[in-house]
């Protein structure tokens, strides 16, 4: 009787393997074909499928924090105002006008009339008023929103139509914030609503489209809104939306989605990365990309460690940092390096790229000035103490890890040791807080420099524990400013001062893309570099 | 018999009771808690309010020591309450009984083909005459075991689906969704059966009874079926038990790669947003099926031979 032939059975096991690799290699390089047709006039119906990568499990457009459903949620609610993503101006949209008080603590809204929300219910200053009293209540639960109504001292209603919002402090960044998904205009009788509530069951909105189903994990499908009439200024299309239906489908893994969007089982993706890049191109589809506006990915300090307390470490630091290389090894195409603590898609961001420039020999000579000498094994030494750096990420994208080990090598080269040190998402909020960190790996978006004054005040929570300077000054003035040009010079004035003292790393800006079928057509970033669905159209 | 059941039983809450307190405890060891997890789901949008965090994990009971939270807790599930997840508000036996369905298609499913594909090889593979082609499919189990079961998925999907446009890639949608998962969550599963129930065929088919089968004059098949299958899916049939917390176990891969709703799902995404009352859930269910289905074929064995009796108190089994 034959015993069971070991040494065979990884022979064949081998052939086998090669067998179906390559099987996988010629599915693999399918795609090609033409490119596809011109725009031509625009059309109604239709329904667009796309597909994103995660679940917030919420569909409450005042809680949601991750892109991937604010792309849907986004739909259902009208905002206050509107931003212009070409020049960050803000615009009309369900308020045809408003005044800021030139201490920019009260802002006024005049609403338009007849615009009513799903159920049927009329949006009048009220309703705006039961919003913006119960987002504060939303605490942790919706951080975003909550946080631009920090310092509201009243809303008051003025007469049927206009609303008067004041603060106990200078807020210029509310105007920005009535145009995000975060403040949309939800019905009284959503704001009725306990937050869990409005999240597993949606919200009532004015928005183009209306929630029709929310699967958990699975989908969520939007209908249009028929008899919408009152679209934000700056949409081409006045009236109700193109498209009748939206299908959000919840697909994880990144590979299935490219797929998918390639044998046209989905019409967008979300989320494509560098690896899925070369499978799209070619086909049937376009990828777009934006930057996202706010703060770019890059290391955040602790300015109050001994070594990176000295200006000059931290220079060098910022001299020693490749951002091309590490812009075009890890990240998707496009990716730009970073040119200023802001992303270049911020309103007043300004062009410091020769302030973070690539200068190994300058990092040197600034860490041999500050005294760190270099020992036997390549890493610099001080007073008996080794020149080591202890990152903290977390694995909420990608590239976070490739992007860390490259910049690893690049301080090594001069000199820096760096420990990298992984930690669960879920430890994000309570690692700033205890600032039990040399460095952290992160980025924030926000279509408003007043994010420079919430992530480095000294006067807020100041978590990367920034020194009182002259920066708090221009911090809190340009929170006061209402003229564009003098807040402009303030901010700028902000993102030089951050640069100069090297209070924070740059290196890239995130970049959103998406993959998108060629017969879709004006599917369009908005400000905050997330979706704008109304004037879309399939044809 | 009675004693015997009963006394099953009785292991089975020990096991489940135990599934629920391990699963609580490294729970509770992990950084965090659903509140952080909450506060942090936004990690690219600013920062929390330590206060706020507070007031939230008071509210959801987080701030009580953890020995009076396993009380509660433990308390509540004993009546079937697992209260409410976390992270939706939903009471977590509703959202189990939701995504039930789903899984319990996919890994019945993927079982059946299991038991098919993985027998039928095994019984192939011993049956042929031909060298090479009892070689070659007994090189297949190994290789099905040791291919990652998302790699399969994917494998399937860019095949089947991408390129040959049979099947959808993704979602719950009638049967030809549920196609490639199973197809995709048998092979390791198959791949077990098949190694195992070849192994003890080639034993059975090595015993002197079989030499009196074939001596009597009783043709291949029948040897091969009747004879030596019958006493060499014992073992096959243990694993089988042990495989369907396997199958339960893939269904997280399977379910995320194919983007369908499930049990997998439910437990990826609990896990991630650190949804204690939700975990529970998961655990204590997926305990109890893997405890049923062993307790299930245990009671089985002396169907298939009779050698095997049920005594009291303990299996014996007669020589």
């Amino acid at each position: 009787m034959t015993a069971l032939p070991d040494v065979r059975t990884s022979r064949w096991a081998a052939l086998t393997a090669l067998v179906t690799t390559s099987v996988l290699l010629t599915a693999c390089g399918s795609g090609g074909g033409d490119s596809g047709s011109g725009s031509g006039q625009p059309k109604s119906g239709g329904t667009l499928t796309f597909a994103v990568g995660s679940d917030a499990g919420c569909v409450d457009p005042q809680q949601v924090a991750s892109n991937e459903t604010i792309y849907s949620v986004r739909q259902i609610v009208d905002s206050l105002t509107d931003q212009d993503p070409k020049t960050g101006k803000i615009v009309p949209w369900l308020a045809k006008s408003w005044d800021i008080s030139s201490d920019a603590t009260t802002f006024t809204f005049h609403l338009r009339s007849g615009v009513t929300f799903s159920d049927g219910s009329k949006l009048s200053a009220q309703v705006v008023k039961d919003n913006f009293d119960a987002v504060p209540k939303l605490g942790a639960l919706g951080t975003l929103a909550e946080g631009y109504l920090s310092g509201v001292k009243s809303t008051t209603v003025v007469d049927p139509l206009t609303i008067k919002v004041t603060f106990s402090q200078p807020n210029t960044q509310f105007l920005q914030a009535t145009s995000t998904h975060s403040l949309g205009i939800e019905s009284s009788a959503s704001v009725k609503k306990t937050p869990q509530q409005k999240c597993s069951d949606g919200v009532i909105g004015s928005g183009p489209f209306v929630l029709k189903q929310y699967v958990q994990n699975q989908s969520i499908t939007l209908a249009k809104r028929t008899g919408y009439a009152w679209g934000s200024s700056r949409w081409s299309r006045k009236g109700e939306a193109y498209l009748d239906k939206l299908v959000f489908k919840v697909v994880p893994e990144a590979g299935v989605r490219a797929g998918s969007l390639q044998s046209s089982q989905v019409d967008a993706i979300s989320s494509v990365g560098k690896a899925n890049e070369a499978a799209l191109k070619g086909g049937q589809v376009n990828l777009q990309r934006r930057a996202n506006p706010g703060v770019v990915f890059g290391l955040g300090l602790n300015n109050s460690r001994p070594a990176l307390k000295d200006a000059r470490v931290r220079q060098a630091i910022l001299f020693a940092v490749d951002r091309q290389q590490i812009a075009d090894t890890v990240f998707p195409t496009g990716t730009q390096p970073a040119t200023s603590v802001l992303a270049h898609t911020t309103p007043d961001y300004a062009d410091l790229a020769s302030g973070l420039t690539f200068d190994a020999a300058k990092a040197k000579s600034l860490l041999d000035s500050a005294g760190w000498k270099t020992g036997s094994d390549g890493i610099r030494t001080k007073g008996g103490k080794k020149l080591s750096l202890t990152v903290k990420w977390f694995p909420n994208a990608s590239t976070n890890q490739p992007a860390l080990e490259l910049i690893q090598q690049q301080l090594k080269a001069v000199g820096v040791d760096v420990v990298l040190k992984q930690l669960q998402v879920t430890q994000f909020a309570p690692t700033l807080q205890s600032g039990d960190f040399d460095a952290v790996w992160g980025n924030v978006t926000r279509a408003d420099p007043d994010i420079l004054r919430s992530s480095f005040s000294t006067k807020l929570a100041n978590f990367y524990h920034l020194p009182a300077s002259s920066l708090d000054t221009a911090l809190s003035e340009q929170a006061a400013t209402v003229d564009a040009a003098k807040r402009r010079q303030l901010v700028t004035q902000a993102q030089q001062s951050l640069v100069q003292n090297a209070y924070y790393l740059p290196v890239v800006e995130l970049q959103t893309q998406l993959g998108v079928s060629k017969k879709v057509h004006d599917l369009n970033f908005d400000a905050s570099s997330r979706l704008q669905l109304h004037d879309t159209w399939i044809g | 018999m009675r004693r015997y059941v009963i006394k099953r039983l009785a292991q089975a809450v020990g096991v489940l009771w135990a599934a629920y307190t391990v699963s609580f405890l490294v729970l509770d060891y992990l950084p965090g808690d659903p509140v952080t997890a909450m506060a942090s789901a936004g990690m690219d949008s600013g920062q929390v309010d330590p206060k706020q965090i507070a007031a939230l994990r008071h509210e959801y009971g987080f701030d009580k020591p953890v020995l009076v939270q396993y009380a509660e807790y433990l308390g509540r599930a004993v009546r079937g309450d697992f209260g409410d997840s976390v992270s939706t508000g939903r009471p977590v036996t509703s959202t189990l009984a939701d995504a039930l369905p789903q899984t319990l298609q996919l890994t019945s499913a993927a079982l059946l083909l299991a038991v098919v594909l993985g027998g039928g090889l095994a019984v192939l593979a011993t049956y042929t005459a031909q060298r090479w082609l009892r070689h070659l499919l007994l090189s297949l189990p190994p290789l099905g075991v040791s291919v990652p079961t998302f790699w399969v998925g994917l494998l399937l999907v860019e095949t089947f689906s991408f390129r040959l446009h049979w099947f959808p890639a993704f979602g719950n949608d009638g049967l030809r969704g549920l196609v490639l998962p199973a197809l995709t969550l048998a092979v390791p599963t198959g791949a077990q059966i098949a190694q195992v129930l070849a192994k003890s065929l080639l034993t059975a088919l090595d015993q002197a009874y079989v030499e009196t089968a074939r001596a009597k004059g009783a043709g291949r098949w029948r040897v091969h079926l009747r004879h030596a299958l019958r006493n060499a899916s014992l073992p096959a049939l243990t694993v089988v038990g042990l495989l369907v917390g396997q199958l339960i176990a893939g269904s997280v891969v399977v379910e995320t790669v194919f983007s369908r709703d499930g049990l997998g799902r439910v437990t990826a995404a609990a896990v991630t947003a650190q949804d204690i009352p939700l975990v529970q859930g998961v655990v204590v269910f997926g305990a109890l099926i893997f405890v049923t289905t062993n307790l299930v074929i245990d009671l089985v064995y002396p169907l298939l031979d009779p050698r095997i009796v049920v005594a009291s108190g303990r299996r014996a089994t007669l020589a």
